[in-house]
């Protein structure tokens, strides 16, 4: 850039910047420090003064059953949904990817994997919260449910109250969890195995590698970038789960029944705005964005392990 | 495991190869079948539910609490009608629209800019400025929503679709700039230069020159935008409250609230295929971009 004139350089670069950075602050950087205050205050949201309290409200959180029955959810969403999804993604990427192998020349991807990809895609570009609204007619209780009506056709017994039942609830909304997101992750594997190099698949194939060995041995090692990235993200995602509660959840998504669907961040949403506890709110949203780091911070320290081992 | 020495043992191998193919042709046919079988059957386990809310959607009432499983018998346009009037998706339908076209009009607008800075004007501090807009992605939203009502309460942007627009703007930054920063730095210098000799300014570089260029980048981030904020709704759940104002995801779930006791699934399942219908355009006219655009967001 060293021929564009300096001449009015610095205004431009002011204007410029000072634009969308005001938006920006105001809007992102600003609630995110403000948060981290209001959590240490008592504020009902409608006084302008907040009363400081120091850690209270962390405190509470402490002995806070509900807090603990939601983190507990969190936690089981996040074991859950990264495995399934992974495990069922890595599945069908490399069926996609190596699963028309045909002897002659190596290996082949199937046939259609291209309209394979497109239907398996589509569900992750819709918004979450019409996919919610949408299983829990599924889901619902009575024979009009799709699957309670499949039940009935092929009889397999009466109605099941998916959601209304606490021992069911927060897997049926773990399912769909996990039927949004294999799509996208079949086709971020895809990609990844399509870089793989296919001399490295047809010298296995020659050396007598089946399948099974030339998946565990060289796909999975040479993925594992893009597996790490996608456990970030899933458990990012298991770490939210808001768009599915709030929408299926029993009691009209206040994480019913009996709070066996209630995650964190549904709980935070209801102290706040039905409850009007915003600073014990922001303080369980200190204590997600807590959760957020350590998951990434453990991702990335179990892979380096990994790698130094393999 | 060493791969070098395993591909010497495969050229030394390689005569063999013919009667070994052979054999895995046999199963790798067997196997084709096998893996087609699985593929279709997610497939169907991902297309069947949207069938059925597009089925479901044409049926009557009486026809959906008789089987959920049948055919309409003729297609009851009808609901779709009453969802748009009296259900109000209409209403939502429109107003999303509009806050979504603002929006991602003013996310490619803002971003572009602050992308071509940090991209091509270093300056003492600009990588901080970087990483400040970067550090948008890390953080969990749920942080933020407490304060943000109140700073969009106090500035009179609750209930208000121009207040929409700017803060979805401002929650598309991060992302935006961190990927057209990246698309602005691949940009050769030699046409600004040019632009630039012949007597163009900043502005007219930016704004006649660099901008087109950057046009495949633009692309690519205003459709994973407009998806992203089409399907928006936790910001209008904290910040529209009037029903009024609601946007399209968050007037069906609430209606789908509503509709639990008025049993109206029929308008209900209509307005549900509505909302998909401008997604699902979007996707079919650009499958390619949106998958490439939102895989890479993954890997941000």
């Amino acid at each position: 850039m060293a021929a564009i004139a300096r001449r009015g350089r610095t205004s431009f670069t002011i204007l410029m910047l000072g634009i969308p950075l005001s938006p920006y602050v105001i809007f992102v950087l600003s609630p995110y420090a403000q948060s981290f205050y209001i959590s240490l205050t008592k504020w009902s949201g409608f006084t302008a003064t907040k009363t400081w309290v120091g850690f209270a409200n962390y405190n509470k959180l402490l002995h806070d059953s509900v807090f603990w029955t939601s983190l507990r959810h969190n936690a089981l969403a996040l074991v859950l949904v990264p495995v399934a999804t992974i495990a069922l993604a890595l599945f069908f990427a490399s069926m996609l990817n190596v699963g028309g192998r045909r002897g002659r020349a190596g290996i082949h991807g199937v046939r259609g994997s291209a309209v394979y990809k497109v239907i398996y895609f589509f569900p992750s570009i819709l918004s979450i919260a019409v996919i919610g609204v949408l299983w829990s007619f599924v889901y619902d209780s009575t024979d009009n449910g799709l699957l309670n009506g499949a039940l009935r056709a092929f009889g397999l017994g009466g109605p099941v109250d998916w959601l209304g039942n606490p021992g069911s609830a927060f897997y049926a909304i773990l399912v769909v969890m996990v039927w949004v997101s294999v799509g996208f992750y079949v086709v971020l594997f895809t990609a990844a195995m399509g870089a793989i190099p296919h001399e490295l698949y047809e010298a296995a194939l020659i050396d007598g590698a089946n399948r099974w060995d030339t998946f565990w041995r060289l796909t999975l090692p040479l993925l594992w970038d893009s597996i790490q990235v996608a456990v970030i993200f899933i458990g990012i995602q298991a770490l939210d789960l808001f768009g599915l509660v709030s929408t299926m959840s029993a009691a009209g998504g206040a994480g019913g029944p009996d709070n066996s669907t209630q995650v964190v961040s549904n709980y935070l949403y209801q102290s706040a705005f039905k409850y009007g506890q915003f600073g014990y709110a922001s303080a369980m949203g200190v204590a997600l964005f807590i959760l957020t780091l350590l998951l990434a911070a453990v991702t990335f320290r179990l892979s380096r392990r990994e790698r130094v081992e393999g | 495991m060493s791969l070098d020495t395993k591909i010497g043992a495969d050229v030394r191998e390689a005569g063999r190869a013919p009667d070994r193919s052979r054999r895995s042709a046999r199963i790798g046919g067997l196997s084709n079948v096998c893996s087609h079988g699985f593929l279709i059957l997610w497939g169907v386990l991902v297309a069947f539910p949207l069938l059925w809310m597009v089925l479901t959607s044409f049926k009557s009432d009486q026809e959906i609490f008789a089987s959920p499983w049948r055919l309409p018998s003729t297609l009851h346009f009808d609901n779709f009608v009453r969802a748009w009037t009296t259900a109000e998706i209409g209403r939502y339908f429109v107003d999303t629209t509009v806050v979504v076209i603002g929006g991602v009009g003013l996310t490619l607008l803002l971003s572009s800019m602050a992308a071509y800075i940090l991209a091509r004007y270093p300056f003492p501090g600009s990588r901080l400025i970087y990483y400040l807009f970067i550090a948008g992605m890390t953080f969990p939203v749920f942080l933020a929503i407490i304060p943000l009502f109140f700073v969009a309460k106090n500035l009179g942007m609750t209930n208000s679709l121009p207040g929409l627009v700017i803060i979805y703007s401002a929650y598309s930054l991060p992302f935006s700039v961190f990927f057209l920063t990246a698309f602005f730095r691949t940009l050769p210098d030699s046409l600004a230069e040019a632009a630039s000799i012949d007597g163009c300014g900043h502005w007219g570089i930016f704004f006649r020159v660099m901008l087109p260029l950057a046009k495949p980048g633009l692309v690519s981030i205003g459709i994973f935008n407009v998806l992203g904020q089409w399907n928006q709704y936790l910001l209008p759940l904290v910040l529209e409250d009037d029903p009024k104002k609601y946007m399209l995801a968050q007037g069906l779930a609430s209606l789908a609230v509503r509709q639990g006791y008025k049993s109206d699934w029929s308008a209900l399942f209509a307005g549900l295929t509505i909302s998909m219908i401008p997604v699902l355009i979007v996707y079919v006219v650009f499958q390619r971009q949106v998958r490439a655009g939102m895989t890479t967001g993954a890997l941000k």
